[in-house]
Protein backbone atom coordinates (compact mmCIF):
# COMPACT_ATOMS: atom_id res chain seq x y z
CA UNK A 1 0.00 0.00 0.00
CA UNK A 2 2.50 2.55 1.23
CA UNK A 3 6.14 1.68 0.94
CA UNK A 4 9.27 3.66 1.69
CA UNK A 5 12.52 2.34 0.32
CA UNK A 6 15.87 3.80 1.47
CA UNK A 7 14.19 7.18 1.85
CA UNK A 8 16.10 10.27 2.91
CA UNK A 9 14.70 13.73 3.42
CA UNK A 10 16.74 16.89 3.79
CA UNK A 11 15.58 20.39 4.57
CA UNK A 12 17.57 23.62 4.93
CA UNK A 13 20.88 21.86 4.38
CA UNK A 14 20.34 19.27 7.14
CA UNK A 15 19.22 15.67 6.74
CA UNK A 16 16.10 14.94 8.80
CA UNK A 17 15.60 11.35 7.74
CA UNK A 18 18.11 8.88 6.37
CA UNK A 19 17.85 5.43 4.81
CA UNK A 20 14.27 4.83 5.95
CA UNK A 21 12.57 1.68 4.75
CA UNK A 22 9.02 0.96 5.80
CA UNK A 23 6.11 -1.01 4.44
CA UNK A 24 2.54 -0.46 5.57
CA UNK A 25 0.79 -3.68 4.61
CA UNK A 26 -3.02 -3.85 4.31
CA UNK A 27 -4.71 -4.18 7.72
CA UNK A 28 -1.53 -3.58 9.73
CA UNK A 29 -1.25 -1.38 12.80
CA UNK A 30 1.90 0.67 13.44
CA UNK A 31 3.09 3.10 16.04
CA UNK A 32 5.76 5.59 15.13
CA UNK A 33 7.52 6.96 18.13
CA UNK A 34 10.54 9.03 18.94
CA UNK A 35 11.47 12.32 20.62
CA UNK A 36 10.05 15.65 19.47
CA UNK A 37 11.77 16.84 16.32
CA UNK A 38 12.91 13.32 15.38
CA UNK A 39 11.02 13.51 12.08
CA UNK A 40 7.75 11.67 12.85
CA UNK A 41 5.59 14.32 11.16
CA UNK A 42 7.97 14.50 8.18
CA UNK A 43 7.72 10.74 7.76
CA UNK A 44 3.92 10.93 7.96
CA UNK A 45 3.88 13.68 5.31
CA UNK A 46 6.02 11.51 3.03
CA UNK A 47 3.40 8.78 3.45
CA UNK A 48 0.61 10.83 1.88
CA UNK A 49 2.53 12.72 -0.77
CA UNK A 50 2.70 16.07 1.01
CA UNK A 51 6.51 15.82 0.77
CA UNK A 52 8.77 14.10 -1.73
CA UNK A 53 11.93 12.29 -0.60
CA UNK A 54 15.30 13.79 -1.48
CA UNK A 55 16.62 10.24 -1.96
CA UNK A 56 15.07 6.80 -2.21
CA UNK A 57 11.53 5.95 -3.26
CA UNK A 58 8.08 6.38 -1.79
CA UNK A 59 5.47 4.17 -3.38
CA UNK A 60 1.86 5.15 -2.81
CA UNK A 61 -0.49 2.34 -3.82
CA UNK A 62 2.09 1.04 -6.27
CA UNK A 63 3.02 4.35 -7.89
CA UNK A 64 6.28 6.22 -7.28
CA UNK A 65 5.35 9.48 -5.55
CA UNK A 66 7.82 11.42 -7.71
CA UNK A 67 5.88 10.49 -10.84
CA UNK A 68 2.51 11.58 -9.49
CA UNK A 69 0.90 14.85 -10.61
CA UNK A 70 -0.84 17.08 -8.08
CA UNK A 71 -4.18 15.64 -9.25
CA UNK A 72 -2.83 12.11 -8.73
CA UNK A 73 -1.78 13.10 -5.20
CA UNK A 74 -5.32 14.37 -4.59
CA UNK A 75 -6.67 10.96 -5.58
CA UNK A 76 -4.15 9.28 -3.24
CA UNK A 77 -5.40 11.45 -0.38
CA UNK A 78 -8.90 10.08 -0.87
CA UNK A 79 -7.41 6.70 0.02
CA UNK A 80 -5.43 8.00 2.99
CA UNK A 81 -7.26 9.60 5.91
CA UNK A 82 -5.06 12.00 7.84
CA UNK A 83 -5.53 13.28 11.40
CA UNK A 84 -3.15 15.95 12.70
CA UNK A 85 -2.57 17.13 16.24
CA UNK A 86 -3.39 20.69 15.17
CA UNK A 87 -6.38 19.76 13.11
CA UNK A 88 -7.69 22.45 10.74
CA UNK A 89 -11.31 22.91 9.74
CA UNK A 90 -13.15 25.33 7.50
CA UNK A 91 -14.55 27.62 10.17
CA UNK A 92 -17.42 28.90 8.00
CA UNK A 93 -18.86 25.40 7.65
CA UNK A 94 -20.63 23.39 10.34
CA UNK A 95 -19.08 20.30 11.92
CA UNK A 96 -21.19 18.05 9.71
CA UNK A 97 -20.21 19.93 6.57
CA UNK A 98 -16.55 19.71 7.58
CA UNK A 99 -16.79 15.99 8.18
CA UNK A 100 -18.48 15.57 4.79
CA UNK A 101 -15.83 17.68 3.03
CA UNK A 102 -13.90 14.71 1.52
CA UNK A 103 -17.16 13.57 -0.10
CA UNK A 104 -17.95 17.11 -1.29
CA UNK A 105 -14.58 17.64 -2.98
CA UNK A 106 -14.76 14.27 -4.70
CA UNK A 107 -18.22 15.00 -6.15
CA UNK A 108 -20.00 12.54 -3.83
CA UNK A 109 -21.84 15.02 -1.64
CA UNK A 110 -25.15 13.18 -2.09
CA UNK A 111 -23.63 10.34 -0.02
CA UNK A 112 -23.26 12.73 2.91
CA UNK A 113 -26.97 12.59 3.60
CA UNK A 114 -28.77 9.91 5.46
CA UNK A 115 -27.89 7.01 7.69
CA UNK A 116 -24.18 6.60 6.99
CA UNK A 117 -23.29 10.11 8.10
CA UNK A 118 -25.55 9.86 11.17
CA UNK A 119 -23.91 6.56 12.04
CA UNK A 120 -20.46 8.08 11.68
CA UNK A 121 -21.41 11.08 13.83
CA UNK A 122 -22.76 8.69 16.43
CA UNK A 123 -19.60 6.52 16.21
CA UNK A 124 -17.37 9.48 17.10
CA UNK A 125 -19.91 10.77 19.63
CA UNK A 126 -20.68 14.07 17.91
CA UNK A 127 -24.37 13.62 17.10
CA UNK A 128 -25.37 16.48 19.36
CA UNK A 129 -22.63 18.74 17.90
CA UNK A 130 -23.58 18.25 14.25
CA UNK A 131 -24.65 21.84 13.66
CA UNK A 132 -21.95 23.45 15.81
CA UNK A 133 -19.22 25.52 14.18
CA UNK A 134 -15.60 24.28 14.55
CA UNK A 135 -14.43 27.06 16.92
CA UNK A 136 -17.13 25.92 19.37
CA UNK A 137 -15.61 22.43 19.71
CA UNK A 138 -13.38 21.27 22.55
CA UNK A 139 -9.98 19.69 21.85
CA UNK A 140 -11.34 16.14 22.11
CA UNK A 141 -14.33 16.95 19.92
CA UNK A 142 -12.03 18.46 17.30
CA UNK A 143 -9.91 15.30 17.21
CA UNK A 144 -12.98 13.08 16.90
CA UNK A 145 -14.38 15.30 14.15
CA UNK A 146 -11.01 15.09 12.38
CA UNK A 147 -11.09 11.31 12.66
CA UNK A 148 -14.64 11.20 11.27
CA UNK A 149 -13.54 13.46 8.38
CA UNK A 150 -10.53 11.20 7.74
CA UNK A 151 -12.60 8.02 7.47
CA UNK A 152 -15.80 9.23 5.79
CA UNK A 153 -14.58 8.19 2.34
CA UNK A 154 -13.60 4.79 3.75
CA UNK A 155 -9.87 5.14 3.09
CA UNK A 156 -7.49 2.20 2.98
CA UNK A 157 -5.02 3.85 5.35
CA UNK A 158 -5.44 6.12 8.38
CA UNK A 159 -2.46 8.24 9.42
CA UNK A 160 -2.79 9.92 12.81
CA UNK A 161 -0.07 12.36 13.84
CA UNK A 162 -0.14 12.86 17.64
CA UNK A 163 -3.93 12.48 17.67
CA UNK A 164 -4.04 12.55 21.46
CA UNK A 165 -1.59 15.41 21.93
CA UNK A 166 -4.22 17.97 22.91
CA UNK A 167 -6.67 15.80 24.86
CA UNK A 168 -6.90 14.31 28.35
CA UNK A 169 -6.23 10.64 29.14
CA UNK A 170 -9.88 9.57 28.99
CA UNK A 171 -10.34 11.18 25.60
CA UNK A 172 -7.08 9.71 24.32
CA UNK A 173 -8.36 6.24 25.24
CA UNK A 174 -11.60 6.91 23.45
CA UNK A 175 -9.74 8.02 20.30
CA UNK A 176 -7.48 4.99 20.52
CA UNK A 177 -10.51 2.68 20.72
CA UNK A 178 -11.87 4.30 17.54
CA UNK A 179 -8.56 3.75 15.73
CA UNK A 180 -8.44 0.12 16.89
CA UNK A 181 -11.99 -0.36 15.61
CA UNK A 182 -10.92 1.02 12.25
CA UNK A 183 -8.04 -1.44 12.14
CA UNK A 184 -10.42 -4.28 12.93
CA UNK A 185 -12.48 -3.13 9.95
CA UNK A 186 -9.41 -3.81 7.83
CA UNK A 187 -7.90 -0.34 7.66
CA UNK A 188 -4.15 0.15 7.87
CA UNK A 189 -3.36 2.44 10.79
CA UNK A 190 -0.18 4.39 11.53
CA UNK A 191 -0.09 6.49 14.68
CA UNK A 192 2.78 8.85 15.41
CA UNK A 193 3.06 9.48 19.13
CA UNK A 194 5.58 9.96 21.88
CA UNK A 195 3.00 8.79 24.46
CA UNK A 196 4.16 5.28 25.48
CA UNK A 197 1.07 4.71 27.66
CA UNK A 198 -0.99 4.88 24.50
CA UNK A 199 1.10 2.11 22.99
CA UNK A 200 0.80 -0.01 26.11
CA UNK A 201 -2.96 0.48 26.20
CA UNK A 202 -3.21 -0.89 22.67
CA UNK A 203 -1.50 -4.13 23.64
CA UNK A 204 -4.60 -5.86 24.86
CA UNK A 205 -6.63 -5.14 21.74
CA UNK A 206 -4.48 -5.41 18.65
CA UNK A 207 -1.15 -6.59 17.35
CA UNK A 208 0.87 -3.51 16.55
CA UNK A 209 4.41 -2.80 15.44
CA UNK A 210 6.31 -0.05 17.17
CA UNK A 211 8.80 1.85 15.08
CA UNK A 212 11.15 4.32 16.67
CA UNK A 213 12.92 7.13 14.88
CA UNK A 214 16.31 7.92 16.36
CA UNK A 215 19.35 9.51 14.78
CA UNK A 216 17.40 10.08 11.54
CA UNK A 217 16.83 6.34 11.10
CA UNK A 218 13.98 4.00 11.88
CA UNK A 219 14.39 1.19 14.34
CA UNK A 220 12.11 -1.57 15.49
CA UNK A 221 11.48 -0.62 19.11
CA UNK A 222 10.93 -4.10 20.33
CA UNK A 223 8.86 -7.21 19.86
CA UNK A 224 5.34 -6.86 18.48
CA UNK A 225 3.00 -5.81 21.23
CA UNK B 1 -4.75 21.74 -14.12
CA UNK B 2 -6.62 21.30 -17.39
CA UNK B 3 -9.85 22.93 -18.51
CA UNK B 4 -12.05 21.04 -20.95
CA UNK B 5 -15.72 21.14 -21.93
CA UNK B 6 -16.72 19.28 -18.77
CA UNK B 7 -14.96 21.93 -16.69
CA UNK B 8 -16.72 24.70 -18.60
CA UNK B 9 -20.05 22.94 -18.08
CA UNK B 10 -19.30 22.65 -14.35
CA UNK B 11 -18.44 26.34 -14.27
CA UNK B 12 -21.73 27.34 -15.89
CA UNK B 13 -23.92 24.85 -14.05
CA UNK B 14 -22.31 25.59 -10.71
CA UNK B 15 -22.16 23.47 -7.60
CA UNK B 16 -23.71 24.85 -4.45
CA UNK B 17 -21.50 22.73 -2.22
CA UNK B 18 -18.32 23.58 -4.12
CA UNK B 19 -19.22 27.28 -3.95
CA UNK B 20 -19.50 27.02 -0.17
CA UNK B 21 -16.02 25.62 0.46
CA UNK B 22 -14.49 29.06 -0.08
CA UNK B 23 -15.53 31.46 2.70
CA UNK B 24 -17.70 34.42 1.73
CA UNK B 25 -15.66 37.61 1.36
CA UNK B 26 -18.34 40.27 1.95
CA UNK B 27 -17.12 43.81 1.34
CA UNK B 28 -14.39 42.93 -1.19
CA UNK B 29 -16.94 41.00 -3.23
CA UNK B 30 -19.10 44.13 -3.44
CA UNK B 31 -16.06 46.17 -4.54
CA UNK B 32 -15.38 43.73 -7.38
CA UNK B 33 -18.99 43.92 -8.53
CA UNK B 34 -18.95 47.73 -8.33
CA UNK B 35 -15.64 48.04 -10.22
CA UNK B 36 -16.91 45.71 -12.95
CA UNK B 37 -20.13 47.74 -13.20
CA UNK B 38 -18.24 51.05 -13.47
CA UNK B 39 -15.91 49.66 -16.13
CA UNK B 40 -18.83 48.30 -18.15
CA UNK B 41 -20.62 51.66 -17.92
CA UNK B 42 -17.52 53.40 -19.33
CA UNK B 43 -17.10 50.70 -21.98
CA UNK B 44 -20.64 51.35 -23.26
CA UNK B 45 -19.75 55.01 -23.85
CA UNK B 46 -16.45 54.14 -25.48
CA UNK B 47 -18.34 51.73 -27.72
CA UNK B 48 -20.98 54.37 -28.58
CA UNK B 49 -18.22 56.86 -29.41
CA UNK B 50 -16.38 54.37 -31.55
CA UNK B 51 -19.45 53.25 -33.49
CA UNK B 52 -20.70 56.84 -34.00
CA UNK B 53 -17.26 57.94 -35.21
CA UNK B 54 -17.20 54.96 -37.54
CA UNK B 55 -20.57 55.91 -39.00
CA UNK B 56 -19.41 59.49 -39.44
CA UNK B 57 -16.18 58.49 -41.18
CA UNK B 58 -18.10 56.21 -43.50
CA UNK B 59 -20.71 58.84 -44.34
CA UNK B 60 -18.19 61.59 -44.96
CA UNK B 61 -16.03 59.25 -46.99
CA UNK B 62 -18.92 58.04 -49.15
CA UNK B 63 -20.58 61.41 -49.67
CA UNK B 64 -17.46 63.33 -50.53
CA UNK B 65 -15.24 60.79 -52.17
CA UNK B 66 -17.20 60.55 -55.44
CA UNK B 67 -18.02 64.17 -56.04
CA UNK B 68 -16.20 67.34 -57.12
CA UNK B 69 -17.17 70.93 -57.92
CA UNK B 70 -16.03 73.25 -60.68
CA UNK B 71 -16.40 77.01 -60.13
CA UNK B 72 -16.62 79.18 -63.24
CA UNK B 73 -15.30 82.61 -62.27
CA UNK B 74 -15.68 84.79 -65.34
CA UNK B 75 -17.29 88.08 -66.40
CA UNK B 76 -21.06 87.78 -66.74
CA UNK B 77 -21.02 87.84 -70.55
CA UNK B 78 -18.51 84.95 -70.72
CA UNK B 79 -19.85 82.81 -67.88
CA UNK B 80 -22.38 80.81 -69.91
CA UNK B 81 -19.89 80.09 -72.68
CA UNK B 82 -17.21 78.95 -70.26
CA UNK B 83 -19.75 76.80 -68.41
CA UNK B 84 -20.71 75.07 -71.66
CA UNK B 85 -17.05 74.58 -72.51
CA UNK B 86 -16.35 73.04 -69.12
CA UNK B 87 -19.35 70.69 -69.48
CA UNK B 88 -18.10 69.61 -72.92
CA UNK B 89 -14.70 68.79 -71.47
CA UNK B 90 -16.34 66.84 -68.65
CA UNK B 91 -18.38 64.80 -71.16
CA UNK B 92 -15.15 63.46 -72.61
CA UNK B 93 -13.28 63.10 -69.32
CA UNK B 94 -12.63 59.53 -68.25
CA UNK B 95 -14.00 58.71 -64.80
CA UNK B 96 -16.80 61.29 -64.84
CA UNK B 97 -20.22 59.68 -64.52
CA UNK B 98 -22.26 62.89 -64.80
CA UNK B 99 -21.84 66.62 -64.63
CA UNK B 100 -24.39 69.43 -64.50
CA UNK B 101 -24.41 73.15 -63.85
CA UNK B 102 -26.40 74.20 -60.84
CA UNK B 103 -29.45 76.31 -61.66
CA UNK B 104 -29.90 79.84 -60.31
CA UNK B 105 -32.50 78.52 -57.88
CA UNK B 106 -30.12 75.89 -56.52
CA UNK B 107 -27.31 78.41 -56.11
CA UNK B 108 -29.71 80.81 -54.43
CA UNK B 109 -30.72 78.06 -51.99
CA UNK B 110 -27.07 77.39 -51.17
CA UNK B 111 -26.48 81.06 -50.34
CA UNK B 112 -29.80 81.64 -48.59
CA UNK B 113 -28.46 80.84 -45.07
CA UNK B 114 -26.01 83.74 -45.37
CA UNK B 115 -27.72 86.28 -47.68
CA UNK B 116 -31.39 85.49 -47.28
CA UNK B 117 -33.90 83.99 -49.69
CA UNK B 118 -34.37 87.18 -51.76
CA UNK B 119 -30.83 87.41 -53.02
CA UNK B 120 -30.55 88.57 -56.64
CA UNK B 121 -27.68 86.54 -58.11
CA UNK B 122 -27.23 89.04 -60.93
CA UNK B 123 -26.22 91.75 -58.47
CA UNK B 124 -23.25 89.75 -57.12
CA UNK B 125 -20.20 88.25 -58.84
CA UNK B 126 -21.26 84.75 -57.86
CA UNK B 127 -19.42 82.03 -59.81
CA UNK B 128 -21.41 79.36 -61.65
CA UNK B 129 -21.08 75.95 -59.99
CA UNK B 130 -20.83 72.63 -61.82
CA UNK B 131 -21.45 69.46 -59.84
CA UNK B 132 -19.31 66.53 -61.00
CA UNK B 133 -20.12 62.93 -60.01
CA UNK B 134 -17.37 60.41 -60.55
CA UNK B 135 -17.87 56.80 -61.57
CA UNK B 136 -16.44 53.88 -59.65
CA UNK B 137 -13.02 54.19 -61.37
CA UNK B 138 -12.67 57.84 -60.35
CA UNK B 139 -11.23 60.64 -62.46
CA UNK B 140 -7.75 62.11 -62.70
CA UNK B 141 -8.10 65.56 -61.07
CA UNK B 142 -4.60 66.72 -62.14
CA UNK B 143 -5.28 65.92 -65.82
CA UNK B 144 -8.68 67.58 -65.69
CA UNK B 145 -7.15 70.71 -64.12
CA UNK B 146 -4.66 70.98 -66.99
CA UNK B 147 -7.38 70.64 -69.61
CA UNK B 148 -9.60 73.21 -67.89
CA UNK B 149 -6.67 75.63 -67.54
CA UNK B 150 -6.06 75.38 -71.27
CA UNK B 151 -9.63 75.67 -72.49
CA UNK B 152 -11.67 77.30 -69.70
CA UNK B 153 -9.51 79.95 -68.00
CA UNK B 154 -12.18 80.82 -65.42
CA UNK B 155 -12.67 77.22 -64.19
CA UNK B 156 -11.42 76.12 -60.79
CA UNK B 157 -11.69 72.40 -59.89
CA UNK B 158 -12.30 71.51 -56.25
CA UNK B 159 -12.22 67.73 -55.70
CA UNK B 160 -12.96 68.16 -51.89
CA UNK B 161 -9.77 66.32 -50.98
CA UNK B 162 -8.36 69.36 -49.23
CA UNK B 163 -10.95 69.26 -46.46
CA UNK B 164 -12.32 65.75 -46.85
CA UNK B 165 -9.14 63.93 -45.84
CA UNK B 166 -8.66 65.61 -42.43
CA UNK B 167 -12.35 65.08 -41.56
CA UNK B 168 -12.31 61.42 -42.44
CA UNK B 169 -8.97 61.02 -40.65
CA UNK B 170 -10.34 62.75 -37.54
CA UNK B 171 -13.40 60.48 -37.50
CA UNK B 172 -11.22 57.41 -38.01
CA UNK B 173 -8.92 58.47 -35.19
CA UNK B 174 -11.94 59.00 -32.94
CA UNK B 175 -13.12 55.50 -33.77
CA UNK B 176 -9.67 54.12 -32.99
CA UNK B 177 -9.63 56.05 -29.72
CA UNK B 178 -12.93 54.40 -28.76
CA UNK B 179 -11.53 50.92 -29.40
CA UNK B 180 -8.30 51.75 -27.55
CA UNK B 181 -10.44 52.89 -24.60
CA UNK B 182 -12.32 49.57 -24.64
CA UNK B 183 -9.01 47.69 -24.75
CA UNK B 184 -7.71 49.72 -21.81
CA UNK B 185 -10.92 49.15 -19.84
CA UNK B 186 -10.63 45.39 -20.55
CA UNK B 187 -7.02 45.41 -19.35
CA UNK B 188 -8.00 47.35 -16.23
CA UNK B 189 -10.75 44.79 -15.48
CA UNK B 190 -8.22 41.97 -15.92
CA UNK B 191 -5.76 43.73 -13.58
CA UNK B 192 -8.45 44.44 -11.00
CA UNK B 193 -9.76 40.84 -11.05
CA UNK B 194 -6.20 39.48 -10.87
CA UNK B 195 -5.46 41.60 -7.80
CA UNK B 196 -8.73 40.63 -6.13
CA UNK B 197 -8.26 36.93 -6.96
CA UNK B 198 -4.66 36.97 -5.73
CA UNK B 199 -5.77 38.58 -2.48
CA UNK B 200 -8.58 36.04 -2.06
CA UNK B 201 -6.29 33.09 -2.77
CA UNK B 202 -3.61 34.36 -0.39
CA UNK B 203 -6.17 35.01 2.34
CA UNK B 204 -7.50 31.47 1.91
CA UNK B 205 -4.18 29.60 1.97
CA UNK B 206 -5.36 27.72 5.06
CA UNK B 207 -8.62 26.75 3.35
CA UNK B 208 -6.66 25.52 0.34
CA UNK B 209 -4.42 23.42 2.63
CA UNK B 210 -7.47 21.80 4.24
CA UNK B 211 -9.10 21.14 0.86
CA UNK B 212 -5.92 19.51 -0.43
CA UNK B 213 -5.61 17.40 2.70
CA UNK B 214 -9.08 15.94 2.13
CA UNK B 215 -8.39 15.16 -1.53
CA UNK B 216 -9.51 18.21 -3.51
CA UNK B 217 -7.83 18.57 -6.89
CA UNK B 218 -6.33 21.88 -7.98
CA UNK B 219 -9.03 22.11 -10.63
CA UNK B 220 -11.75 21.82 -8.00
CA UNK B 221 -10.15 24.50 -5.82
CA UNK B 222 -9.46 26.80 -8.77
CA UNK B 223 -13.02 26.42 -10.08
CA UNK B 224 -14.45 27.52 -6.74
CA UNK B 225 -12.53 30.81 -7.05
CA UNK B 226 -12.95 31.18 -10.83
CA UNK B 227 -16.71 30.72 -10.64
CA UNK B 228 -16.99 33.25 -7.84
CA UNK B 229 -15.00 35.98 -9.63
CA UNK B 230 -16.49 35.26 -13.06
CA UNK B 231 -20.02 35.60 -11.68
CA UNK B 232 -19.12 38.81 -9.84
CA UNK B 233 -17.61 40.37 -12.97
CA UNK B 234 -20.49 39.13 -15.12
CA UNK B 235 -23.22 40.44 -12.83
CA UNK B 236 -21.46 43.76 -12.16
CA UNK B 237 -20.75 44.31 -15.86
CA UNK B 238 -24.33 43.39 -16.80
CA UNK B 239 -25.67 46.05 -14.41
CA UNK B 240 -23.14 48.65 -15.57
CA UNK B 241 -23.79 47.94 -19.25
CA UNK B 242 -27.56 48.15 -18.72
CA UNK B 243 -27.17 51.55 -17.02
CA UNK B 244 -24.82 52.70 -19.79
CA UNK B 245 -27.31 51.67 -22.49
CA UNK B 246 -30.06 53.51 -20.65
CA UNK B 247 -27.90 56.64 -20.46
CA UNK B 248 -27.12 56.43 -24.19
CA UNK B 249 -30.81 55.91 -24.92
CA UNK B 250 -31.63 59.10 -23.02
CA UNK B 251 -29.16 61.18 -25.06
CA UNK B 252 -30.82 63.68 -27.49
CA UNK B 253 -31.56 62.08 -30.85
CA UNK B 254 -29.42 62.90 -33.87
CA UNK B 255 -30.18 66.17 -35.67
CA UNK B 256 -28.56 68.22 -38.41
CA UNK B 257 -27.96 71.17 -36.10
CA UNK B 258 -26.62 69.04 -33.27
CA UNK B 259 -24.00 67.50 -35.50
CA UNK B 260 -21.81 64.72 -34.16
CA UNK B 261 -22.69 65.06 -30.47
CA UNK B 262 -26.37 64.27 -30.91
CA UNK B 263 -25.46 61.36 -33.16
CA UNK B 264 -23.55 59.68 -30.31
CA UNK B 265 -25.41 56.44 -29.70
CA UNK B 266 -26.33 53.12 -31.17
CA UNK B 267 -28.33 52.52 -34.32
CA UNK B 268 -30.14 49.32 -35.29
CA UNK B 269 -28.07 46.21 -34.78
CA UNK B 270 -25.41 48.25 -33.01
CA UNK B 271 -27.61 47.98 -29.88
CA UNK B 272 -26.50 44.35 -29.68
CA UNK B 273 -22.87 45.33 -29.22
CA UNK B 274 -23.13 46.47 -25.57
CA UNK B 275 -24.55 43.03 -24.71
CA UNK B 276 -21.07 41.69 -25.51
CA UNK B 277 -19.54 43.80 -22.72
CA UNK B 278 -20.69 41.62 -19.75
CA UNK B 279 -19.75 38.50 -21.71
CA UNK B 280 -16.30 39.99 -22.37
CA UNK B 281 -16.01 40.92 -18.66
CA UNK B 282 -16.90 37.34 -17.72
CA UNK B 283 -14.32 35.90 -20.11
CA UNK B 284 -11.66 38.32 -18.83
CA UNK B 285 -12.51 37.48 -15.20
CA UNK B 286 -12.40 33.76 -15.99
CA UNK B 287 -8.98 34.04 -17.64
CA UNK B 288 -7.53 36.37 -14.99
CA UNK B 289 -8.76 34.25 -12.06
CA UNK B 290 -7.64 31.04 -13.73
CA UNK B 291 -4.13 32.44 -14.27
CA UNK B 292 -3.98 33.73 -10.67
CA UNK B 293 -5.30 30.42 -9.28
CA UNK B 294 -2.83 28.34 -11.30
CA UNK B 295 0.08 30.48 -10.15
CA UNK B 296 -0.97 30.52 -6.48
CA UNK B 297 -1.78 26.81 -6.31
CA UNK B 298 1.59 26.01 -7.89
CA UNK B 299 3.33 28.21 -5.32
CA UNK B 300 1.37 26.65 -2.44
CA UNK B 301 2.13 23.09 -3.58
Amino acid sequence: MIELENVAYSYGGGELLSDISLKLAPGSFHFLTGPSGAGKTTLMRLCYGALLPTAGHVRLFGADARGLSRDDIAVVRRRVGVVHQDVQFLNHLSVTENIALPLTVSGRHSEAKGGDLDELMSWVGLTNRADAMPPELSGGERQRAALARAVIVSPDVVLADEPTGNVDWEMSQRLLRLLIELNKMGKTVLIATHDLSLIRATKAHVQARVLRIANRRIQLAGADL
Amino acid sequence: MKFDLATLRALIAGDHHADRVVPPSGFTAQLTVFAAAAMAFLAVFALALSLAAGRLAERWGEELARSATIRIVAPLDQRAAQTDAALRILETTKGVASARALSDAEQQALLAPWFGADLALDSLPVPRLIEVIEDSDGMDPAGLRLRLAAEVPGAVLDDHSRWRAPLVQAASRLRLLGWVSIALITTAVAAMITLAANAALAANAQVIAVLRLVGATDEYIALAFIRRFTLRALSGAAGGAALGMLAVLLLPSASETGGFLTGLGFKGAHWLWPICIPILAGIVAFAATRAAARRTLRELA
